[in-house]
């Protein structure tokens, strides 16, 4: 018996694979610093944001790399190596340099745990982008989940932080639940987990279509799965209590990687493995589409905690790129395509916003704590707390005008190119009621920002105490990154010419 | 041989006998314990009401809490325990991975002792 010859190891592609090794080996070289003493302040950052620097870089060369190559898998098809995947990668080291540089300031700890999960957070954001087989996927997505389940409840001080750890890792193993059923399930009726030979297996069936319900049970467990993680609306009542009870930063951290990791690999589940089904599943995601449009926007213009707005926000903006996705699900029309590209621009847009946004309230937040000292355990994020602020610091309320209105999808910044990519593709496949209901929630969402602007710019400070500048307080670091936030914001909003020359290759799927 | 009439694939036909194993067992389970409870005697007392715990007065709560100490432990345990899973059938198959699997296996055991190493480093191995 002659087993010996039948394994073919497979063959690595270190260059292609060189993102997440540098990932690892941060994480790695982290992990080795509990052999030393406490490293000076800020290295552990350093460390964290120089490793993802690397990755991103790696990524964008490979991302060139692709303009004349064709999308391939790696390691005997468990990852895919298209343009896809890569910006998402790109997107997701840039979230991890941004709170890298974020989270040196926040006094919550100086302590390599937490870059090192930052790191480990973003291994798996970036296995779950690329992932081209269910089971490599759900790997990706425990990493990135169990590292962000500690990374909430990491302000020991608190326990509002407490809370959200163990709120967001009892409905995060509920949702890993319902995902691996439908794994199991998927795999029960095509016979296989990578996610293009399901594509191409369901593709390849003759007129009477396999067992339908087992297939279509699965098909929607995973819809139920991934809705959970990208806080899609039925499944959403974690994400306002989770964002607002964890530490600003990670919170910022959990909007921009965990929407980009789980928006990327569901439109690529759903794109690839199913694309035969689309006439099952879209009416589904056009149901999700419109709930959490909808119901993000309105509740989130009644809050009265900019955290928990933002966390609203961050759910109608999970709905729009439910509109790139049921664009993308009408495989017939001519411009699904733009669907899938259109949901990827808006996500990796979005993530830089995200990060900005939760930035800049971490900012106001410190302030307010610093100011209202240990006086009662009000919430140091409230509406209040920014009454006043451009009175003191218009440069930095400028700055947090210009990402919000972003978000809001004014034109001349990247907000808008995001927006009207989704709508054009909605308008384009003919889901006319879609592309209206997103504007009319766009519209909705617009006074919630609104109502922030007001406050720091025409209310005036509830106590004549808050009046000092908090200038002084900005730290290098922090001023970096939401300038670069910012930047970002309103080059790619003014000059999308890039963004719009890429998005074609964007839908070409490794298979 | 073909898909069955009523459409249901060779594959999924194989799954029935997994039900009709499930099936047989609840019901033999059920009527066992149905026949069971007409034959018997039913004499509650408070002896026979309490926790059974291997004969000895049960002290304390079912709810009582446990040291925070046994769950770092057991998550090293799970650690180690999870390795053996992997190690074990890659031992059995080392030649036919080669110098390939050797190397992966490094890797892998690489990682996880860094993993121990920080553990051991945080003081989590000692009692305290």
């Amino acid at each position: 018996m002659d087993i010996a010859g039948d394994f073919l190891p497979p063959t690595i592609e270190w260059f292609a694979l060189s993102p997440y090794i540098a990932l690892v080996a941060g994480a790695l070289i982290l992990l080795l610093g509990s052999l030393t003493p406490q490293w000076p302040r800020g290295w552990y950052g350093l460390v964290s944001a120089t490793s993802a620097g690397v990755a991103g870089v790696l990524s964008v060369l490979q991302f060139a790399n692709l303009a004349d190559e064709l999308p391939r898998t790696l390691v005997k098809g468990a990852l895919a190596h298209d343009r896809f995947g890569l910006l998402a990668l790109i997107a997701i080291c840039v979230a991890v340099v941004f709170t890298s540089m974020t989270t040196v300031d926040a006094d919550t700890s100086d302590s390599l745990e937490h870059f090192a999960l930052l790191l480990t957070a973003a291994l798996g954001a970036a296995i779950m982008v690329t992932a081209n087989d269910l089971v490599v996927s759900f790997l990706g997505i425990e990493t990135l989940s169990l590292s962000l389940y500690v990374l909430a409840a990491s302000d020991r001080r608190r326990s509002a932080s407490q809370e959200a750890g163990l709120k967001y890792f009892i409905l995060g193993g509920f949702a890993s639940a319902f995902l691996l059923y439908g794994i199991a399930l998927v795999y029960g009726t095509t016979g296989q987990t990578s996610i293009s030979g399901i594509g191409s297996t369901l593709a390849g069936e003759v007129s009477v279509p396999r067992n339908d319900a087992m297939l279509l049970a699965g098909v929607a467990l995973l819809l139920v799965g991934f809705g959970f993680k990208v806080s899609l609306v039925p499944f959403h009542s974690w994400t306002p209590d989770v964002y607002h009870g964890a530490p600003t930063h990670v919170t910022g951290f959990m909007a921009s990687l965990g929407k980009v990791a789980a928006i990327v690999a569901l439109v690529r589940l759903f794109v690839v493995a199913f694309p035969t089904r689309a006439d099952d599943w879209r009416p589904a995601v056009f149901a999700l589409a419109v709930l959490t449009l909808l119901v993000g926007s309105v509740l989130a213009i009644v809050q009265r905690d900019v955290k928990r707005m933002l966390a609203y926000s961050s759910i109608s903006h999970a709905g729009f790129m439910m509109v790139g996705l049921e664009a993308a699900g009408r495989i017939g029309s001519s411009s699904a395509s733009d669907g899938v590209s259109s949901a990827l621009v808006y996500v990796v847009l979005y993530s830089v916003l995200a990060v900005g946004s939760f930035a800049a309230v971490s900012v106001v937040s410190q302030h307010a704590s610093d100011v209202t000292s240990t006086s009662e355990g009000q919430s140091t994020t409230s509406l209040d707390a920014f009454n006043g602020v451009a009175k003191t610091n218009p440069v930095f309320a400028l700055g947090f005008t210009v990402l919000l209105l972003a978000q809001a999808g004014v034109p001349l910044t990247s907000g808008f190119v995001a927006k009207f990519g989704v709508i054009r593709a909605a308008v384009s496949t003919e889901s006319y009621v879609l592309a209206v209901l997103a504007m009319v929630s766009a519209v909705i969402a617009a006074y919630l920002y609104l109502r922030i602007m007001v406050s720091m710019w025409l209310s005036v400070p509830a106590s004549g105490e808050a009046t000092s500048a908090l200038a002084p307080k900005l730290s290098l670091p922090l001023r970096v990154t939401l300038v670069s936030a910012v930047a970002i914001t309103l080059v790619l909003g003014v000059l999308p010419t890039w963004l719009l020359d890429v998005s074609d290759s964007l839908a070409l799927f490794a298979r | 041989m073909s898909v069955g009439e009523s459409g249901v694939s060779e594959f999924l036909r194989s799954y029935l006998t997994v039900g009709w194993f499930g099936i047989a067992a609840v019901v033999l389970a059920g009527l066992l314990l149905w026949v069971a409870s007409l034959v018997r005697p039913s004499r509650p007392g408070h002896e026979k009401l309490l926790t059974y715990e291997s004969g000895v007065d049960p002290v304390g709560e079912g709810w009582s809490q446990s040291q925070v100490r046994y769950y770092i432990f057991a998550l090293l345990f799970v650690v180690f325990d999870v390795e053996a899973v992997f190690i074990f059938p890659w031992a059995t198959q080392l030649e036919r991975y080669g110098t390939f699997g050797l190397v992966e296996m490094g890797v892998f055991v690489f990682v996880l002792l860094l993993g121990l190493v920080y553990a051991w480093r945080k003081g989590v191995l000692r009692w305290v």
